[in-house]
Parts: C-alpha cells; sequence; structure tokens
C-alpha cells in the first residue's frame, strides 16, 4: 500500500509544475504535502490519482507500475476541495457509486453504506441530496464515497480548504482519528502548515514544483533543511545572520554575556497571553521575539529598555541566504 | 434559452412606474409579433368549424406529408442530439487547437439562409454533377431529391441547437463529478450514462424540443433538395405553401395550425416539467 514516486516531472505549456520528484509514501500512514499554492502539490497528487499524467517518471502504487493506468484502475479514493458531490444522486446512492459500479450484491451494498454513513455520522441524511447538507457534512460523505470502495490509497486535495474555520478544525481532529480507525494509506494536500503539523504523520514540503524536505513533523520543526522550510513551517525573525523562531529567542535585561547581541526594546504589543516584542540591535536590526504573558511579567521589561538577546540552547536555526525573501518577520510585523 | 428569462427578476428595471411600463412594452410586443398572429393561424384553421381539419385530415397526400414530416424531424432530431451531445462535451471538455474555429462554424447553421443550405446540399450530394453524388448513386443510393437528403438539410439547419443548450450547462457543472466518478472506477461510458447525462438532462430535453420545433417547420432547405414531389417528398411545410398559393386557404391554414400546435406544445410541456429549482 506504499506510494512509490521517481522523478515524476510534469510541465503545464511553459510551466513547471513538477520538476524531478521522487517521493516514497509508507503504508498505513498520513502524509501531508505541504506547501504554498502553485507549488505543485496538488498536481503531484492527482498524478498519484491518475487524473493527470506525469510527463517523465514512474508512479507505483502497491508494489504496482501505475504510471499509465487510468484512473479507475488504480483503485485509489480521491476527495476534492469542492466535494464534488453526485448532485442528482441522493447521499447514500453517493456513498455507493463505487459499489455500484463494481456489480456488488444489492445487500451487500447495503450494509457497507450504512456501515460509512455511521462513521462519517450522516446516518439521519442517507434520502438527503447533496445540495441539503452542509460543506462539513459534504466533504463527510464525499470521504465516505472514497472509503467505500476500500482503496488501496486515500488522496485528499485540499480537503477542508472550502470550509470555514471552526468546521475546518473539527474535520481535521475527526479525520486524524479516522485515520486511527481505518488505517489506510492515507495522502492529504495542504498549504495550512498547522494543519500539517497537527494531524500528518510524515509531511513533504513541496515548493517550485521540488521536494525541499521529507520527514515527520517534530524533525521539520527542529531540523529544517532550508530557510524556505523554517519560513514555511512557522514564524522566523533574523538575528545576525540567523534565522530563528521568535519565541526561541531569550531576552536579558540590562546587560548581559558577552556572546549576547545588545539592543534596544522598540515595541511591545499584547495580544492575549503572547507578548511581542521589537527589539532593534545596536547594529540597526529589528527582531522579533515573542514571550508568554508570565515570562514578560517575571523580566519587568518596558518600552526602550536596553537588553540582550540570545538563542535559546537547541534551537533550530538556518544561515539565511544571501539574497533577502519577503521575509516571515515582516509579516509578522505587519500582522500587528 | 428557458434560462435568462429567470435571471430578469425584480431587481432590473428599477421601482414602480418604469418596471410596469417595461413589462407593458415587451408584452404589447410579443402579443403583436407572435401571440395574435398565431391565434388568427388558429382562427383562420377552425373558420368553418372542423371542416378544413377533416379535409385536410382525409386527404392521403396531406397525410403522407405530415408523416413525412414527423419521420423527417425525428430522424434530425436524433442525429442532431447524438452529434450535439458529443460535439458538446469536445468543446467543453477537451482543449485542442481548432476549438474557436469550430465554434464559429457551429454558428453558420444558424445564419445562413436555409436556401443557401438546400443549394450547397445539392452541389455536394446531387445525383449529376454533385461532388459525391454520382458515386452514391451507382451504389444505389439517392441524396438529394429523396428523403436521405432531406434530413441532411434539416439536420443541417437545426444542428446548433442542441450544443447551445447544452454547452452552457456543461461548463457550469465542471469536471469534478466526472473525475470523481473516474477515481471511484467508472470507465468513460459509465461515466457519461451515470453522471453526466444525469446533470445535463434539463439541457438535453431543452435543445431537442427546440431542435424539434424548427425541424417541423423547416422550409427553404428541405424545398430545394426535396424536389417537392406530390405523394412522395413533400413535407407539411410544402403543403401549406402550395395550398396557400392555390387558394385553398382553409386547407394552408388548418395544415399550418397542426405545425405550429405540434411545436408550441411541446415547448409549453417541457418548460412545465422542468423544474424549478434546476441550476
Amino acid at each position: 500500500m506504499s506510494i512509490e514516486i521517481a522523478n515524476v516531472g510534469k510541465r503545464f505549456g511553459g510551466f513547471v509544475a513538477l520538476d524531478d520528484v521522487s517521493v516514497s509514501i509508507p503504508a498505513g500512514q498520513l502524509t501531508a504535502l505541504l506547501g504554498p499554492s502553485g507549488g505543485g502539490k496538488s498536481t503531484l497528487l492527482r498524478i498519484i490519482a491518475g487524473l493527470e499524467r506525469a510527463d517523465t517518471g514512474r508512479v507505483e502504487i502497491d508494489g504496482v507500475d501505475a504510471t499509465s493506468l487510468p484512473p479507475q484502475k488504480r483503485n485509489v479514493g480521491f476527495v476534492f476541495q469542492h466535494y464534488a458531490a453526485f448532485k442528482h444522486l441522493s447521499v447514500r446512492r453517493n456513498v455507493a457509486f463505487g459499489l455500484e459500479i463494481r456489480k456488488r450484491p444489492k445487500a451487500d451494498i447495503r450494509n457497507r453504506v450504512d456501515e460509512l454513513l455511521a462513521l462519517v455520522h450522516l446516518e439521519q441524511f442517507a434520502d438527503r441530496l447533496p445540495s441539503q447538507l452542509s460543506g462539513g457534512q459534504r466533504q463527510r460523505m464525499a470521504l465516505a464515497r472514497a472509503l467505500a470502495v476500500e482503496p488501496t490509497v486515500l488522496l485528499l486535495d485540499e480537503p477542508f480548504g472550502a470550509l470555514d474555520a471552526k468546521v475546518r478544525k473539527e474535520l481535521r481532529d475527526w479525520l486524524r482519528r479516522l485515520h486511527d480507525e481505518v488505517h489506510v494509506t492515507t495522502v492529504f494536500v495542504t498549504h495550512d502548515q498547522e494543519e500539517a503539523l497537527e494531524v500528518a504523520d510524515e509531511i513533504v514540503v513541496i515548493n517550485e514544483g521540488r521536494v525541499e524536505q521529507i520527514g515527520p513533523p517534530d524533525e521539520l520543526y527542529d531540523r529544517p533543511a532550508n530557510d524556505f522550510v523554517m519560513r514555511f513551517l512557522g514564524p522566523v525573525t533574523q538575528l545576525g545572520g540567523l534565522l530563528v523562531r521568535p519565541h526561541d529567542l531569550q531576552i536579558h535585561a540590562g546587560d548581559g554575556k558577552p556572546a549576547a547581541v545588545p539592543g534596544r526594546i522598540t515595541r511591545i504589543t499584547r495580544v492575549g497571553f503572547e507578548i511581542r516584542i521589537e527589539v532593534t540591535t545596536n547594529a540597526g536590526q529589528v527582531v522579533a521575539v515573542t514571550l508568554t504573558r508570565n515570562e514578560f511579567l517575571a523580566l519587568g521589561l518596558h518600552d526602550r529598555a536596553s537588553v540582550h538577546l540570545t538563542v535559546a540552547p537547541d534551537s533550530p536555526t538556518v544561515a539565511t541566504t544571501s539574497r533577502p525573501r519577503a521575509s516571515a518577520s515582516a509579516s509578522l510585523a505587519a500582522s500587528r | 434559452m428557458a434560462d435568462h428569462s429567470r435571471t430578469t427578476g425584480t431587481r432590473v428595471g428599477g421601482p414602480g412606474p418604469v418596471r410596469h411600463l417595461l413589462r407593458l412594452v415587451v408584452t404589447t410586443y410579443l402579443f403583436l409579433l407572435v401571440a395574435w398572429p398565431l391565434y388568427l393561424v388558429g382562427r383562420n384553421a377552425f373558420a368553418d368549424g372542423f371542416v378544413d381539419l377533416t379535409a385536410i385530415l382525409t386527404d392521403p397526400d396531406v397525410t403522407h406529408a405530415l408523416r413525412l414530416t414527423v419521420v423527417i424531424a425525428v430522424a434530425a432530431v436524433m442525429i442532431n442530439t447524438v452529434f450535439g451531445v458529443g460535439i458538446s462535451i469536445l468543446l467543453v471538455r477537451y482543449n485542442f487547437p481548432g476549438t474557436r474555429l469550430l465554434n464559429a462554424l457551429l454558428d453558420v447553421p444558424l445564419s445562413v439562409s436555409p436556401i443557401v443550405v438546400g443549394l450547397a446540399l445539392v452541389l455536394v450530394y446531387g445525383g449529376r454533377e454533385g461532388w459525391f453524388g454520382p458515386t452514391l448513386e451507382a451504389a444505389g443510393l439517392q441524396i438529394i431529391f429523396a428523403v436521405p437528403g432531406m434530413v441532411l438539410a434539416t439536420v443541417f439547419v437545426a444542428l446548433p441547437l442542441v450544443i447551445r443548450e447544452v454547452v452552457p450547462v456543461l461548463e457550469e457543472l465542471g469536471d469534478d463529478q466526472e473525475q470523481a466518478a473516474r477515481s471511484l472506477g467508472a470507465n468513460a461510458l459509465q461515466t457519461f450514462r451515470r453522471i453526466t447525462l444525469p446533470s445535463i438532462k434539463w439541457g438535453v430535453i431543452y435543445g431537442v424540443v427546440l431542435s424539434l420545433a424548427r425541424s417541423l417547420g423547416e422550409f427553404g432547405a428541405v424545398k430545394v433538395v426535396s424536389g417537392n414531389v406530390l405523394g412522395q417528398t413533400r413535407t407539411a411545410t410544402l403543403v401549406v405553401e402550395e395550398k396557400y398559393l392555390n387558394f385553398d386557404k382553409g386547407g394552408a391554414y388548418a395544415t399550418a395550425f397542426l405545425l405550429a400546435l405540434v411545436a408550441v406544445a411541446s415547448i409549453i410541456v417541457v418548460s412545465a416539467l422542468r423544474p424549478k429549482e434546476d441550476r
């Protein structure tokens, strides 16, 4: 049930969507393809499903070369961002679709559909039309429909992208629990790093058609392979030539140790339990630091106070490249 | 076409008096142009009670013409439905060089006069000097001055009607559902039958009805390619003209009434059946 992707390339006209991508997705796990929009992650998912054809390279599903198999022969379940509900069929018939195509006996189909509707908590909506369901319900129906055919792999393309924040969070938790129950190899595409960090066993970071890093969430967060991954997975700020997370910076009032960077507090913003402090170093660099409310009160900091900054031991840092990108510290500043 | 009217809701046309005035103008216009003349045809058909209607329905030449009209119209509609749906899917779902050219070409039958269509078909399929005609005729298949030519002419004239109804529905539908069906194991034919066709059903039905109405009433192109042989290739529209020119006004109105009745009835029936919440 593992998926092997070897040297896959795909172009749309002059645009390179995927550039020699190789990933192996382990069986039975929940893997996230994470990256910015237009980075090629959806294209990769669609190539796995057979909805798109790779220009070069191979796709193997469960040990079988699927590169040139049409989608209906791959036995994958696919869930679309906008549900792709069959609008003219009831919820029950939607879920039964794959089984009807496979010409299973009627009684079996009925039982299986009932089982799945119970799994996605839609029993009482079985005879409704998709248009009578909410977005979250429709997406759960789509999930049941994809699971009905007992797919070797389950593929979800931004499954919660069209839902509002609250429902998205609920469904995210629910997907995690569902996966723990069903254990089908699952790949989902998302551009939301929090979603990936929270739900996935394994994350593949894809940017500009290339794989930037593959690993479990903790590893990606603690040991980012490059500044892109570092920036994409969470807020960052720059201290000297180092990229570091604002909450990994330690702030010391008054004169500090020799290794510390001296500066002055130029701004303090409080957002709930989080205190965001802007320190301008003596070299003129603006550094963002975040503290919890308690840390802040214990240090007794105030505006214009002169302080020293150090990076907390064992914190993930990445040397910045010479080319300064549109930085996350800028967006942090802008979000104030 | 039925949908355009639905979008003009109360928002358009501003408040009170303007809206009423607009409504009055449109109603009067349609009444004078469509409803009243059609009504007069009906009234003239029944000017002597059922005499004219009985007369044409017992005239073997007229009944033959009516039957021929129905046969040709049904054949043309079936051909146009199959190809119309096929071409629509090709246009919407596949990107290929020449889509725009094909699109423009599909409007030609609507813009070219039917009589030109008739002449063009004679040039290609004519038995003596046509392009294909002599070859086909040698093989025993007569096109021009025979039923196949009349079907051909009718198909040509009504060609875009199904396509123009189905294409917008397909475009709005998107291909998500079709892809979902494919990923669930359905092959192309199953996907079409179970997903695409039910979704575009009302577009197809409306296209079929419009084509049927248009095909029943086709005159110019059919007149050229049929040869208008009494009892053989004379259709109902040709009967109307013949009777009208021969001062058999009663017969002409009665036949015209039958033609209009079928066309109007089918449009009304479909409009009534079509679910309101559709789309």
